[in-house]
C-alpha cells in the first residue's frame, strides 16, 4: 500500500494535498474498490464546498462509492479526463487521478499518513 | 460427492459458441402461416407510423425453440441446483403455482375489463390483500407497486404525504443504516431527500448512539431492513423504532428479508409505519436477471388513507345464506398518493403464484418456511465458521456473511464465487454488504435439504484448502463452465446491449 507522507487522509479514504489543494482517493481506496469502470464528479469550477461533501460516485466491478471532499473551499479546477479514463484511479490514484482541486483550501477531519495507515490496518480485519 | 468433473458441460461444448437469434435469420424463412383474412380490412394506421420493412430475425419455429433451448442449457436454474444468492431469497418455486396461472380465467383477462366480468381475479386480489395485512400486522396492502424498489418509492412517497398533510414541511432527512440495500438510498435519492447513513455497531445492529444524535424534527424516517442484510436481527429493534418514532419520523421497513419472520413476528406489531413485500422472493414467483418483481406495500392505520389508487375492495357485501358472493371492485383511498402504475399490478405471474403459495401452505406452512430458512442457515454457518471468518459471528437469521479471503493467499470473494461454478454450485451474492471485506453472503432458503447442504459446505471447505495449495486453478475459475471468465471491466465499459441483422442482410429482397 502506498501511502504519500506529504498528503492528508480522510477516513473515509480520500486524500488532500494542502500544497496544491488537490483531491483524489488513496491507494487503498482503489484496491479495495478493484477494477474502476466509471467516474462521475458532481461538483463544479467555481463552486464553493464544505469538507464533507459528496463530490463524484466511482463504480468498480464489486461496488458503486461515493468520493467526499477531504477539504472545504473553492472548486479551481475538475479533472474532466477522468471520466474517460477511470482506470487511471487504479494505476495512478495520487497522480493523473486527481478529481478536484481546491483554492483557499482549508482541510476539514484528516489525518496524517502514519494515522492513516494505521486506520487501513485496523479495517483489514 | 462432488466432484469438479461432475458438472454437466462437455470439452466440446466449450468451442461452441452461440450466435444471436439475428444471426441466425435467413430472408423469407418463417415460423407461421397466416390463414387468409376472414374480417373486413381495418383503416390502416396514419401512414408516418407505417414502417414497410423492420429489422426482425426471420426464423421457422424449430429453430428458435432450439436456440433458446440452448442458450437455457447455458444457463444456472434454482431447478437444475443449489442458489444460495444472499438477499435474493431464491428458494424452490412449486409448480403448482405455474399450474394455477395458467388456469383460462386467470389468463385469459385484461385489465380493463368490467368488474362484473373479473370477480373471480378481484376477489383473489383482496384475499392476497388480507393475507399479506396478517402475515406483516398492517391496516392495508396496495398490490400495485411493480417491484421490490418501486414499493419504496411508493412508500416514501406516502411517508412525506404523511408529514405534509399534518403541515410538517421541513422533515427532509431519511435515516438509512450502512448496512441497508442499495435501493433504499436511491429511492430517496429519487424523492429529493437527504440520506443521512447510520453505521453499524460492532454487534452487526444499528448504532443507537449515532441514531440518537440524527434524531431531530427535520427527519422523515428510518428505512430499515430487519433481518438486516448481514443477516441479523436487530437485538435493540425496539428502541431504534423508539428513537425515530420520538422525533417525529415514520419507520420504513424493507421487507426483503421477510421470510426469515413469517409467522413469527410482524414488522406492523414491532411499530413499523409501511413496508414493502418483495413477494417474489418470500412468496416464490420466479425471479433472476431482474425480474420480475411484485412489490406490495403495506401500512399503518395513521397511512391507510394515503395508499395509492385503486384499492380492490368489497362495494356490495355478500349474503352467505342466499349463498351469494360479495360484489368486489376499485376503491380510492380519501388522500391517494395517485396511481403508481397503470394497471393494477403484476397479477398473473405474481398475485396468483404468491396466491396460491400462501393458500397451499396456511399458516403453520409459513411458520415452517421461517423455522426451516433459519435452521439451514445456521447450520451452513456453524459449517463453515472453522474455515471461513465470520465478522458478525452471532445466532443468524435466514442468511450470514462470511469473509472470502484467507492469510496468505491471493485468492479473494469473486475467486471463491467462479470455482463454486466448477462444482455446479450458484455463488452466493459477492462484495455486499459493503461493510465486510471480501464478502460472501449466503441465503440457502428453507427448500434445501441437509444432503445438499453438505455439499456445498464441503466445496466451500474444499476451495479453501484449494486456495491455500492450489489457488491458481481458483484464480482461473470457472474452468469448466460454457464460458470461461469474463473480463468484467470490458463488460462494464463496452457496452453492447442491442442485436441487429448481419451487415449484409438484404431486408428489400
Amino acid at each position: 500500500m502506498n501511502t504519500p507522507s506529504n498528503l492528508k487522509y480522510a477516513k473515509s479514504d480520500e486524500w488532500f494535498d494542502p500544497a496544491t489543494g488537490k483531491v483524489g482517493i488513496s491507494d487503498y481506496a482503489q484496491n479495495q474498490l478493484s477494477d474502476i469502470v466509471f467516474i462521475e464528479i458532481f461538483v463544479e469550477e467555481g463552486e464553493t464546498i464544505e469538507a464533507g461533501k459528496a463530490i463524484a460516485s466511482v463504480e468498480s466491478v464489486k461496488a458503486s462509492s461515493e468520493i467526499y471532499s477531504p477539504a472545504s473551499g473553492k472548486v479551481a479546477a475538475v479533472n474532466k479526463d477522468l471520466a474517460n479514463k477511470p482506470e487511471t484511479i487504479n494505476t495512478d490514484p495520487f497522480g493523473e487521478a486527481w478529481m478536484i482541486q481546491l483554492e483557499g483550501a482549508s482541510a476539514g477531519d484528516v489525518m496524517d499518513a502514519a494515522a492513516y495507515e494505521k486506520h487501513c490496518e485496523e479495517r483489514a480485519h | 460427492m462432488v466432484s469438479a468433473s461432475s458438472t454437466t458441460s462437455s470439452p466440446l461444448s466449450a468451442t461452441i459458441v452461440e450466435p444471436t437469434i439475428f444471426d441466425l435469420s435467413s430472408r423469407g424463412r418463417v415460423g407461421v402461416r397466416m390463414p387468409e383474412s376472414d374480417v373486413p380490412a381495418a383503416e390502416p394506421p396514419p401512414q408516418h407510423l407505417l414502417r414497410p420493412e423492420l429489422p426482425l430475425p426471420e426464423l421457422a419455429e424449430v429453430d428458435v425453440v432450439r436456440h433458446y433451448m440452448r442458450l437455457s442449457k447455458f444457463n444456472y436454474s434454482v431447478d437444475g441446483g443449489f442458489y444460495p444468492l444472499g438477499s435474493c431469497t431464491m428458494k424452490y418455486n412449486p409448480k403448482i403455482n405455474e399450474d394455477v396461472c395458467r388456469l383460462p380465467g386467470f389468463l385469459f383477462t385484461h385489465p380493463l375489463q368490467p368488474i362484473e366480468t373479473v370477480q373471480g381475479n378481484l376477489a383473489l386480489m383482496y384475499q392476497l390483500q388480507e393475507w399479506l395485512k396478517e402475515i406483516a400486522g398492517f391496516a392495508a396492502v396496495t398490490l400495485q407497486p411493480a417491484a421490490g424498489a418501486h414499493g419504496e418509492f411508493t412508500g416514501v412517497l406516502m411517508m412525506r404525504a404523511y408529514h405534509k398533510s399534518r403541515g410538517d414541511d421541513k422533515r427532509v432527512k431519511m435515516l438509512i443504516p450502512d448496512a441497508a440495500h442499495g435501493t433504499n438510498p436511491a429511492s430517496v435519492g429519487m424523492m429529493g431527500m437527504t440520506v443521512v447513513t447510520i453505521p453499524s455497531d460492532e454487534r452487526g445492529n444499528v448504532d443507537l448512539k449515532a441514531l440518537e444524535a440524527a434524531c431531530d424534527d427535520t427527519v422523515v424516517g428510518m428505512m430499515l431492513t430487519n433481518p438486516n442484510t448481514l443477516g441479523l436481527f436487530d437485538e435493540n429493534i425496539e428502541k431504534v423504532i423508539a428513537l425515530v418514532h420520538g422525533c417525529g419520523g415514520l419507520m420504513y421497513g424493507d421487507g426483503a428479508n421477510l421470510n426469515a419472520l413469517l409467522g413469527i413476528v410482524r414488522p406492523g406489531d414491532l411499530g413499523f409505519d409501511v413496508m414493502h413485500f418483495n413477494l417474489h422472493k418470500t412468496f416464490a414467483v420466479p425471479h433472476g436477471g431482474g425480474g420480475p418483481g411484485v412489490g406490495p406495500v403495506g401500512v399503518a392505520a395513521r397511512l391507510a388513507d394515503f395508499l395509492p389508487e385503486p384499492l380492490v375492495g368489497i362495494l356490495e357485501e355478500g349474503d352467505e345464506d342466499k349463498d351469494m358472493p360479495p360484489l368486489y371492485g376499485y376503491m380510492k383511498p380519501a388522500k391517494s398518493i395517485g396511481r403508481m402504475k397503470a394497471f393494477h399490478g403484476h397479477f398473473g405471474g405474481g398475485f396468483v403464484r404468491s396466491f396460491t403459495y400462501i393458500a397451499m401452505h396456511g399458516p403453520d406452512g409459513l411458520k415452517d418456511i421461517a423455522q426451516y430458512a433459519v435452521l439451514n442457515a445456521n447450520y451452513l454457518q456453524a459449517r463453515l465458521r472453522d474455515t471461513y471468518h465470520i465478522p458478525f459471528d452471532r445466532i443468524c437469521m435466514h442468511e450470514f456473511v462470511a469473509e472470502g479471503q484467507f492469510e496468505g493467499s491471493d485468492v479473494r470473494a469473486l475467486d471463491i464465487s467462479k470455482r463454486l461454478m466448477d462444482y455446479n454450485f450458484h455463488p452466493p451474492t459477492n462484495y455486499f454488504p459493503l461493510i465486510v471485506h471480501e464478502a460472501l453472503m449466503i441465503e440457502p432458503t428453507e427448500t434445501e435439504n441437509k444432503d445438499t447442504l453438505d455439499a456445498f459446505a464441503e466445496t466451500m471447505i474444499k476451495i479453501a484448502e484449494e486456495a491455500k495449495t492450489n489457488s491458481a486453478i481458483v484464480k482461473s475459475a470457472p474452468n469448466n463452465t460454457q464460458f470461461g471468465r469474463m473480463d468484467e471491466v470490458k463488460a462494464a465499459r463496452e457496452l453492447v446491449l442491442c442485436c441487429w441483422l448481419p451487415e449484409n442482410y438484404d431486408l428489400s429482397a
